[in-house]
């Protein structure tokens, strides 16, 4: 199910702790960097390997809104609407993507390039409005700016 | 003022250990090394020190409960989760000034003879994830971190453990759950974190802010330091400021620097030139006040006094053109988002605030809807675990407090259509 890649991924992180029930958020992550989200099938297999029931993967794993527990689209853009942004007019922006991409929160472009969540706050609220693609953070955009931005992630 | 805590981070390559290391840099490791670790936690208190993630805890006061604690090991765990909107005060710190971080880990770690730090870095921060790893590897490899730091066998390991997007995991109860790999919850308090925190032992949790504090204060001492900004709660303050202003940024100023010299002179006043209409002072969850209200010192003993709060030092400024029944609604609706669903006053409260300002500022108010406002308010205030609810109740009071004639247009104005 995990590549050993990142089984060794999940026993570094072991050795870093001090009980294994705490390595729980960084192993996921490690699950969700490999395969883009989190399977069912992949918490049982943290949930083994931490020795954690797997009820209490899924909890955790449903708690946070940054695991994905569905299959993302090649790039994953993280739109901020929170209020710095909203004042700077980024709900223009989410109406864009719907418009130009096929795009809704929560949702992935038909073609599979592009998923949407929108973010309460990324912390960028001098460069507002603000958005994460994948892992790189964009400043300042606006609706001349968004479409030739996102054109870089093919 | 010379800055510190923002000290180098113009350099390119100012994450970088010799850049450090050149400005000077871990130096204040060695110096604490030659006193006793109780004598670093009496300089700190003597420091007056205060808490820099909002709740203006004495940082002195803290770690010396926990260092009275006998249960071994103990823990520090660094609050990098700033989640709270509007603030971005930490981010030129983990990602500019990632060794000041480390070193002021360090010291804390050897203070409270705690062997093994964290840094809890909010998932919306990836890049910061980066610096923070290449930075640590490199303190381990010259000596600032591991089983024998400068030779002189104190141990200090130190790990980044990565939130994921749940802003109650700033709450710090809330945060060692999750660094336990649990839901982030809020517990209940007492036992507090220095008797009971993370795996049930003393643990202190301090902010990336009040933590790079640590090493200024080793450095320059105690007297000195208490002469900057406020006696009552000096240092140093960073201050994120954001919205309708011609230059928002991070500003490292004295404490006590008021809000109209903030946005004036350092922010360049407002966007366009246009009116000031509103600040939220220290970050979305900290009451709001008119533009007439910004002669007030921000600190942590006089905000209070006008009626907010610093928090997080987070300035959202807005000017005359925004209707701000809608930034209300936004602030609440986040904050639906983010309870975690232990407290039913929060849970369903501020969904009800959330359901009655759609209403408002969707054009279908009712007579009577503002104060329903105030009293699904009122009934929530004071009746939760964590500051969350009340978080949410102070931000709809302070709004109808200050701003409801613009509540009453939005009811009126629909009023008036529907009949």
């Amino acid at each position: 199910m995990l590549s050993d890649k990142a089984l060794n991924e999940i026993h570094l992180i072991k050795s870093k702790y001090q009980d294994s029930r705490s390595c729980l958020l960084p192993s996921l992550y490690v699950v969700q960097k490999e395969n883009g989200w989190i399977s069912p099938a992949a918490m049982e297999t943290v949930g083994e390997l931490l020795s954690v029931p797997d009820a209490t993967v899924k909890g955790v794993a449903t708690f946070y809104s940054m695991f994905r527990r569905e299959a993302m689209g090649r790039h994953l853009i993280q739109l901020c609407t929170n209020v710095a942004c909203m004042i700077m007019g980024a709900e223009r922006l989410v109406d864009i993507l719907r418009d130009k991409y096929g795009l809704q929160p929560n949702g992935t472009s038909a073609d599979g390039r592009f998923s949407l969540v929108i973010m309460e706050c990324i912390g960028a609220c001098d460069a507002a409005p603000a958005m994460l693609v994948d892992a790189d953070l964009h400043g300042n955009i606006n609706e001349n700016t968004i479409m030739a931005t996102l054109d870089k992630y093919a | 003022m010379e800055k510190f805590l923002l000290r180098n981070t113009e350099h390119p390559n100012s994450a970088d250990l010799d850049a450090y290391i050149k400005a000077g840099g871990y130096k204040a490791l060695a110096k604490s090394f030659a006193d006793k670790p109780s004598d670093v936690i009496d300089e700190i208190k003597k420091a007056g020190l205060r808490g820099r993630g909002g709740a203006g805890f004495p940082t002195g006061i803290k770690w010396s409960f926990a260092a009275a604690d006998p249960k071994k090991p103990r823990y520090v765990v660094c609050n990098a989760d700033e989640g709270e909107p509007g603030t971005f005060k930490d981010k030129p710190i983990l990602e500019k000034n990632p060794h000041l971080l480390i070193e002021g880990m360090c010291i804390s770690g050897y203070a409270l003879e705690a062997e093994y730090g964290y840094i809890y870095l909010r998932g919306e921060y990836p890049h910061a994830k980066v610096i923070l790893d290449g930075a640590i590897q490199q303190a381990y490899d010259k000596g600032f971190l591991g089983d024998d730091i400068l030779g002189k066998g104190v141990r200090f390991h130190l790990v980044v453990h990565q939130g994921a997007g749940a802003y109650i995991c700033g709450e710090e109860t809330a945060l060692i759950e999750s660094l336990e790999g649990k839901r982030g919850q809020p517990r209940k308090r007492p036992p507090f974190p220095v008797n009971e925190g993370f795996l049930g032992k003393p643990t202190v949790v301090n902010n990336v802010e009040t933590i790079a504090n640590i090493p200024y204060i080793v450095q320059i001492g105690a007297d000195k330091y208490s002469q900057i900004g406020n006696p009552d709660c000096p240092g140093p303050k960073l201050f994120s400021v954001s919205g309708h202003v011609k230059k928002p940024g991070v500003y490292e100023l004295p404490m006590g620097t008021s809000l109209r010299e903030i946005i004036y002179d350092h922010c360049g006043g407002i966007t366009g030139d246009k009116a000031l209409k509103a600040v939220i002072p220290g970050g979305i969850t900290t009451p709001v006040l008119p533009a007439d209200s910004i002669d007030c010192p921000m600190d942590f003993v006089n905000m209070p006094k006008h009626g907010s709060m610093l928090g997080s030092g987070a300035v959202m400024v807005f000017d005359e053109t925004v209707d701000l029944v809608k930034v209300c609604r936004r602030a609440i609706r986040f904050l639906e988002h983010e309870s975690c669903g232990k407290c039913t006053p929060c849970r369903e409260g501020v969904g009800w605030l959330r359901s009655i300002l759609d209403r408002v500022a969707g054009g279908s108010g009712r007579n009577g809807d503002i104060d329903l406002l105030l009293e699904v308010s009122k009934n929530i205030m004071g009746k939760t675990f964590c500051p969350l609810g009340d978080g949410a109740a102070g931000v709809v009071q302070s709004f109808v407090k200050h701003f409801r004639s613009e509540f009453e247009v939005h009811v009126n104005n629909a009023v008036s259509v529907a009949s």
